[in-house]
C-alpha cells in the first residue's frame, strides 16, 4: 500500500461528501447521543472507579450480540440482554471494588469466550462479525439506530432523575445511607443504567473501545475542572465531539469509524492533562 | 403527647448486640438528654460502629428497641439525624467543590432534575461560615487538607439542624486546630440546638471537658457515668478484668494498661465497608 492508497482510504469519499452524509445521518445522530450520555455517566464510572466494570460489561454485551446473531434474533437485544445480565450480576454480587474487580476478571474472558463461540458458529456476513468487537456504526440498520438513540435518551432522563443521590453515594457511601439514601437500589439503578449506555456503545464503536467513550471524555474533564456542574459538561461534550467528529471524517473514506473516535478522545485527553498539568504548576508557584 | 423540646433524642433499652455466640453488650440502657454529649469509648471490636448504624436503621441489633426523637427506628437512614463519619481523604481529583460536599446535606438525598432551591444557597453559606470554611468554600475538595475535608463533613451533617448527631472517629488523624474545631462546632450545635450528640471516640481528651457522660464498652460489658465515675483505675480495671490505670499528665488523661482490641481476632468487625 503506498501513499495514494492510504490517502484514497481515508479521503477517497470527500467528492461526494455532501451524498454520503446523508446515508449516514441516523448514524450522526446516534453517535452524538451516545457521546453526550457516555460522558456523562463516564463521570459516575470515574468516582464510583468502575472502569473495568465497564470493560467487563462489554464483553458479556458482545457474547448477547453474538448469540443473538447465531439464533437469528436482532443484535441489538443480544447486546442489551447481555449487558443487563453483566450489570445485574456485578451490581449484585460486587458491592465492595475488591470483590467486584475479582468478579469481573472472571467474567470477562468467558463472556468474550461465549461470544467468539457464537461468532464462530455464525454462518451470516463476516463483516457483522468484527464489527461488534471493533464496531462499525454505518453497518447498523435505520431501525435498529433509532432503538439506539431512544436508550441512550432513557438512560439520559434516568441519570438526571437520580443525579443528586447517585453522586453522594459516590462520593461517601455511607454518609449517603444514614441520611435515607436507598444506597443498594441506586448502585444497581447505576449498573443497569451503565449496562445500557455499553450495549449502545458496543454497536457504534465495538466491545473492545467502549472505554474511549465512556471513561476517556470525564477522565479528561477531571483533568481541567472540579466544578459539579461544568465537568460533566465538559465530559459530555468531549463524549460528543469524539463520536460525531470520529464518524464525520471516517465516512470521507473506507476506514472504519472506531479509530478515529478513540484518537479524537485520546488527543482531547492529552491535552486535558496538559492545561491541568500547566495549571497545578501555576497553583503551587503562587501558593 | 410531649412537645418538641422534652422528647429525649435517644432512647435505648434492654439494647443487646452478639456475634455468633460471643456478646459484645446486652443489658444497656441509654437515654440521651436534650443537649447532652455521650462520648462511647472501648477497643475496637467492641460494636462501638454497630451501635450507631442501629441507630440510622442500617444494622440491627441482637435484642432491644431504639427510639430516635420519639419515633421507634424502623428505615434504613434518618434525615432528622446528623451523622459525621470517621476522616478519610477524599480523591484529589473528586469532582466537587467545598461548598458542593456541604450541599449534599442540604438536597443529597433528593431524586428529581437537580435543580437548586430558593434560599439554599444562602444556607449552605451559612453552614461554610460556621465551619470557617468561607474562605476556600469554591475550591475543590480533593486539594483540601484532611481537617478542612472534615469540618466540611461537619457542616453537612449539621445542613438540617437534627436534633441528634452520632460522630464516629470524627478526631482521628486530625491536627490539634482541626480538632478543636470540630469539637467547637459540635459543641455549639448542641447548646444552641438542644440537641443530643453520641460521639465515638479512642481518645477522650480533645472532648473531655465537653462530655457530660460516657459509655465504655469491653468485654461484653459497658459502664455508663460521669467521666470521672467511669474514668478510674478501679472501674476500668473491672471492665476489662485487667489491672488499668487512669493518669493525668499535664492536664491529660491516659488510660494505661487498657488492650487496644478485643482479644478474639476480630479487629475489624465494626468497621464496615
Amino acid at each position: 500500500m503506498n501513499w495514494s492508497d492510504i490517502w484514497n482510504a481515508m479521503f477517497g469519499g470527500a467528492a461526494d461528501y455532501g451524498e454520503i452524509l446523508a446515508l449516514v445521518q441516523n448514524s450522526v445522530w446516534a453517535g452524538a447521543v451516545l457521546g453526550l450520555v457516555g460522558g456523562l455517566i463516564g463521570v459516575f464510572v470515574m468516582q464510583r472507579d468502575m472502569a473495568f466494570a465497564v470493560h467487563g460489561i462489554s464483553e458479556l454485551s458482545f457474547a448477547g450480540a453474538a448469540a443473538a446473531l447465531l439464533v437469528g434474533v436482532d443484535a441489538v437485544t443480544g447486546s442489551i440482554v447481555g449487558s443487563l445480565i453483566a450489570a445485574a450480576v456485578i451490581g449484585l454480587l460486587g458491592a465492595r471494588a475488591r470483590e467486584r474487580n475479582s468478579i469481573i476478571g472472571v467474567l470477562m474472558p468467558f463472556g468474550l469466550g461465549l461470544g467468539i463461540l457464537f461468532l464462530s458458529l455464525y454462518q451470516g456476513r463476516s463483516a457483522n462479525r468484527f464489527s461488534l468487537l471493533t464496531g462499525q456504526i454505518v453497518t447498523v440498520q435505520n431501525a435498529q439506530l433509532g432503538w439506539l438513540i431512544v436508550i441512550s435518551v432513557i438512560v439520559l432522563i434516568g441519570l438526571l432523575l437520580m443525579w443528586r443521590p447517585l453522586r453522594f453515594d459516590s462520593l461517601d457511601p455511607q454518609a449517603a445511607a444514614a441520611r435515607g439514601v436507598p444506597v443498594r437500589w441506586i448502585s444497581l439503578a447505576f449498573m443497569l443504567l451503565l449496562g445500557l449506555v455499553v450495549a449502545v456503545a458496543v454497536h457504534i464503536i465495538g466491545a473492545l473501545l467502549v472505554l474511549a467513550l465512556v471513561v476517556t471524555p470525564a477522565a479528561a474533564a477531571m483533568r481541567v475542572s472540579a466544578g459539579p456542574v461544568a465537568v460533566p459538561l465538559l465530559a459530555a461534550a468531549f463524549g460528543f465531539v469524539s463520536a460525531v467528529g470520529g464518524i464525520l471524517l471516517a465516512v470521507m473514506g473506507e476506514l472504519p469509524v472506531s479509530p478515529y473516535i478513540t484518537t479524537i478522545s485520546f488527543v482531547i485527553y492529552l491535552v486535558c492533562r496538559g492545561i491541568g498539568a500547566r495549571r497545578d504548576r501555576v497553583t503551587r508557584s503562587a501558593a | 403527647m410531649e412537645s418538641e423540646q422534652t422528647v429525649a433524642p435517644l432512647v435505648i433499652a434492654g439494647a443487646a448486640l452478639r456475634r455468633g455466640d460471643r456478646v459484645l453488650w446486652e443489658d444497656l440502657d441509654l437515654v440521651v438528654e436534650p443537649g447532652e454529649l455521650i462520648a462511647v469509648l472501648g477497643p475496637s471490636g467492641s460494636g462501638k460502629t454497630t451501635m450507631l448504624r442501629a441507630i440510622l436503621g442500617l444494622d440491627r441489633l441482637s435484642a432491644g428497641r431504639i427510639t430516635v426523637l420519639g419515633e421507634p427506628v424502623r428505615r434504613a437512614g434518618n434525615r432528622r439525624v446528623g451523622y459525621i463519619p470517621q476522616q478519610r481523604p477524599l480523591p484529589r481529583d473528586t469532582s466537587m467543590r467545598a461548598r458542593d460536599l456541604v450541599q449534599l446535606g442540604v438536597d443529597g438525598h433528593r431524586f428529581g432534575l437537580p435543580i437548586p432551591r430558593r434560599g439554599e444557597r444562602a444556607r449552605v453559606d451559612a453552614l461554610l461560615a460556621d465551619a470557617e470554611a468561607s474562605a476556600f468554600a469554591d475550591r475543590p475538595v480533593g486539594l483540601l487538607s484532611g481537617g478542612e475535608q472534615q469540618r466540611l463533613r461537619v457542616a453537612q451533617a449539621l445542613a438540617d439542624d437534627p436534633k441528634l448527631l452520632l460522630a464516629d472517629e470524627p478526631l482521628t488523624s486530625l491536627d490539634l486546630a482541626n480538632q478543636e474545631a470540630v469539637v467547637r462546632m459540635i459543641d455549639r450545635h448542641r447548646r444552641t440546638h438542644a440537641a443530643g450528640v453520641l460521639l465515638v471516640t479512642h481518645d477522650i481528651n480533645p472532648v473531655l471537658d465537653k462530655v457530660d457522660r460516657i459509655l465504655y464498652l469491653a468485654r461484653g460489658r459497658f459502664s455508663l457515668g460521669r467521666p470521672r465515675d467511669v474514668l478510674r483505675a478501679d472501674v476500668l480495671s473491672d471492665l476489662y478484668g485487667a489491672d488499668v490505670f487512669v493518669r493525668h499528665a499535664g492536664g491529660r488523661l491516659v488510660v494505661v494498661g487498657a488492650p487496644d482490641a478485643e482479644a478474639t481476632h476480630h479487629h475489624h468487625e465494626d468497621e464496615h465497608a
